[in-house]
C-alpha cells in the first residue's frame, strides 16, 4: 500500500502542472521553459519528487504571484474555514440521507417513499449556489434579519458565526444527503433481495435486526463509496457556495486563484484537494475488501 | 426464463425458424412503464418538455432573448414580461426558454461522451484487473482526485469560452466517475459462477466482458449516466455562474445567476428564483427518470 501512496504522490504534481500549463492558455515555448525551470519541473521526474518532498517538509509551497506571499501563508489562515463547513455539511448530509434512504427502502413505492424520494431528489436537483441564494432571501423575507456578509470568527461572536455556517452547511449537506439517501435506497433495496436475508426473515427474526444488521451492512459498500467520492464533491459544492455566502475559505480562493492566474496558489491548492480525495479513495477501497470478502486484491 | 404465453406465437416461430416471437410494441412499452413507474414517467414529461422548448424555443419565445430595453430594467412579472425583465431589462422568459437549449446540448453531449469512454475504461480495467487496473486505477484516481467542478473548472477557463469547450470540459471529468462505478460492479460480477462456466466453455476476454458482463452493470450504468445528465446541467450552471461557462450572447440559465442577479436579488427576487427553478426542474426530470429507468431495467430488480 506504501508504494502506491508514494507512486500516487509522485504522479500528481507533474499531472497538475500540466492542467497549470493548459490554463495560461497562449504560453509561448520559451515562456513555457522559463516557467518550467522557475517551478523546477525541467528536472527529471525523481530529483523533482525529492525536492517536492523537501519543499514539503520545509513547508516551502512557492510564492503567489498576485499578493507577493509565499502561497501557504495564503491559504493557511483560510483551511479552518472550509474544514468547518465541510465537516458540518457532512454530518447533515450523512444525519439526513442515510435513515431517509432506508425508510423509503423498507417502505418501497409506499406513498411515504415517493414523498421522500422526492424530496431528496429535489435536493440532488437544485445547484447548491442558487439554494443558497433562495435561503438568503428567505431569510431575509421571512425573519427580515439579514446574515452578516463578512465573516464573523467564533471568537468575534460564536452565535453569529455558527449561523453565517450552518447556513451554507445545510445548502451543502442537504444536496449531498440526497446523494447518499438514493445510494443507501437503492443498494439496501437490491441486498433486501438476496437469499440470505429472506433466510433471515425465516428464522423469524424482527424486521429491525434484519434490516439494520443484515441488510444495511452490506448495502454500505456503496453507500461508502459514495460518502468517500463525496469529500470531492463537497469541495465542488463549497466552490460556489463559499463565493455566494461570501466565506473567506479555501474553495472561494480557489475561484479567485483561477480568474486571476495565480498558478503557484492554484497549484498548491488544487494539490491539497487531489491529495485529500485520493487518501479517502484509497482508505474506500480498503474498506472494500473489509466488508464485502467477495472483493479480493491480487498481489 | 419467463415463459410467454400463446400456442399461435409458438406455431408461428416453428413455420419460420428465423423469426422472433413478437416483442411488445413501443405504445405497449411506454404505457406500462407510466403505469408501474410514475415518477419516472413524469421525469419523462420534464424532459421532453425541456426537448420540445429547446427544439422550438424560436416559437415560444415573445421577446429577443439578448435585446436590451433601457426603458424595461428589473420589470416584475406583468403580461408584458411574463416572467419580469432582467437588469438589462432582458426578457427572462425568453431568455430561459433559450437557455433550455443550451444546458440540454451542454447537457447530453458531456455526459454521453464522459460516460461512454469512463464506461468502456472500467469495465476492461476490472475485468482484466492486475497491473492494468492498478495503472487505470491511478490515473482515474489523479482524475478523480479533482472534483467534477473544479476539474470542468480548470478545463474550461483552459480551453477558453465556447460551447464546444464547455462540453468537454465537463465529459472529463465524468470518465473517472463512470469508469469507477462500472469498475466496483465488474469486479463482484467477474467472479461470478456463470462467467467461469464461460471462461471454461473457452469464450474469449472481450466477448465475456462485453457480452457476459456488461449487460449486468447496465443498471448502475444508465443510473450514472442519467445522474451525471442532471449533474451536468448543474455544472454548466455553475461554470456560467462562476463566469467560465458558456459565453455570451448565448443565455444560460447559470450565467442568469450569477453576480448582476445576486446584486439586485432583493429588489428583484423574480431575477434568481425563476432560472434556478428553471435549473432544478431540468435536473429533477432527469432524475426522477434515470431512477425509473434504473428499477426498470435492472435484470436482478425486474419483477419484484
Amino acid at each position: 500500500m506504501s508504494v502506491v501512496i508514494f507512486v500516487l504522490l509522485r504522479l500528481a504534481p507533474g499531472n497538475m502542472v500540466d492542467i497549470l500549463f493548459s490554463t495560461g492558455g497562449y504560453v509561448s515555448e520559451s515562456d513555457k521553459q522559463a516557467i518550467m525551470k522557475e517551478l523546477g519541473i525541467d528536472r527529471p521526474v525523481w530529483v523533482q519528487y525529492l525536492d517536492w518532498l523537501r519543499d514539503l517538509m520545509t513547508g516551502n509551497l512557492g510564492k503567489s504571484y498576485r499578493y507577493d506571499l509565499p502561497a501557504w501563508e495564503i491559504i493557511k489562515p483560510l483551511l479552518p474555514v472550509t474544514i468547518e463547513l465541510a465537516i458540518l455539511s457532512t454530518i447533515i448530509a450523512i444525519l439526513l440521507g442515510v435513515p431517509t434512504g432506508v425508510i423509503s427502502a423498507v417502505r418501497q413505492d409506499t406513498a411515504l417513499d415517493y414523498a421522500l424520494r422526492v424530496f431528496s431528489l429535489a435536493g440532488l436537483s437544485m445547484p447548491s449556489f442558487w439554494l443558497g441564494m433562495v435561503i438568503i432571501l428567505v431569510v431575509v423575507a421571512w425573519i427580515g434579519w439579514i446574515p452578516p456578509m463578512t465573516y464573523v470568527s467564533p471568537a468575534e461572536n460564536f452565535k453569529i458565526h455558527l449561523v453565517q455556517f450552518l447556513l451554507p452547511a445545510l445548502a451543502v449537506g442537504y444536496r449531498s444527503s440526497a446523494l447518499i439517501a438514493r445510494i443507501t435506497r437503492s443498494a439496501l433495496l437490491e441486498v433486501m433481495r438476496e437469499d440470505y436475508i429472506r433466510t433471515a426473515w425465516a428464522k423469524g427474526q424482527s424486521g429491525r435486526v434484519v434490516i439494520w444488521r443484515h441488510a444495511l451492512k452490506n448495502a454500505m459498500l456503496p453507500v461508502i463509496t459514495v460518502i468517500g467520492i463525496e469529500f470531492a464533491f463537497l469541495i465542488g459544492g463549497l466552490v460556489v457556495t463559499e463565493t455566494v455566502f461570501n466565506l473567506p475559505g479555501v474553495a472561494r480562493l480557489l475561484v479567485q486563484a483561477i480568474l486571476w492566474r495565480d498558478y503557484p496558489v492554484v497549484q498548491n491548492l488544487v494539490m491539497l484537494i487531489a491529495v485529500v480525495v485520493i487518501l479517502s479513495n484509497l482508505f474506500v477501497d480498503m474498506l472494500y475488501g473489509w466488508l464485502d470478502p467477495r472483493v479480493r486484491y491480487g498481489d | 426464463m419467463g415463459t410467454r404465453p400463446g400456442g399461435a406465437t409458438a406455431a408461428a416461430e416453428l413455420a419460420a425458424p428465423g423469426t422472433r416471437l413478437p416483442r411488445p410494441g413501443l405504445v405497449t412499452v411506454l404505457w406500462r412503464f407510466c403505469r408501474k413507474k410514475p415518477l419516472g414517467a413524469a421525469g419523462g414529461v420534464v424532459m421532453l418538455l425541456m426537448v420540445l422548448t429547446a427544439v422550438f424555443s424560436n416559437y415560444l419565445a415573445t421577446h429577443d432573448p439578448i435585446a436590451t430595453d433601457a426603458a424595461h430594467t428589473l420589470a416584475r412579472p406583468s403580461p408584458e414580461h411574463w416572467l419580469g425583465s432582467d437588469h438589462l431589462g432582458r426578457d427572462i422568459y425568453s431568455r430561459i426558454v433559450h437557455g433550455a437549449w443550451v444546458s440540454l446540448i451542454v447537457g447530453l453531449g458531456s455526459t454521453l461522451l464522459g460516460s461512454v469512454l469512463g464506461g468502456i475504461i472500467g469495465l476492461l480495467s476490472g475485468y482484466f484487473g492486475g497491473k492494468t487496473d492498478l495503472f487505470t486505477q491511478r490515473i482515474m484516481d489523479i482524475l478523480q482526485g479533482l472534483p467534477l467542478l473544479v476539474l470542468a473548472m480548470v478545463v474550461a477557463a483552459a480551453l477558453g469560452p465556447s460551447i464546444q469547450n464547455v462540453i468537454i470540459a465537463i465529459s472529463i471529468p465524468i470518465v473517472p466517475r463512470a469508469g469507477r462505478v462500472i469498475r466496483s460492479s465488474v469486479l463482484t460480477i467477474r467472479e461470478m459462477q456463470y462467467v467461469e462456466a464461460a471462461r471454461g466453455l473457452g469464450v474469449g476476454h472481450l466477448r465475456i466482458a462485453f457480452r457476459h458482463i456488461l449487460p449486468n452493470t447496465m443498471g448502475p450504468f444508465i443510473v450514472l449516466a442519467t445522474a451525471q445528465l442532471g449533474s451536468a446541467i448543474l455544472v454548466e450552471a455553475a461554470l456560467s455562474f462562476l463566469g467560465v461557462g458558456v459565453p455570451e450572447p448565448h443565455p444560460s440559465w447559470g450565467r442568469m445567476l450569477s453576480v448582476s442577479a445576486a446584486e439586485y436579488a432583493q429588489k428583484a427576487p423574480h431575477l434568481v428564483l425563476f432560472p434556478g427553478f428553471a435549473i432544478s426542474l431540468a435536473v429533477f426530470g432527469s432524475n426522477l427518470l434515470g431512477d425509473a429507468l434504473r428499477d426498470t431495467l435492472d435484470p436482478r430488480l425486474r419483477g419484484a
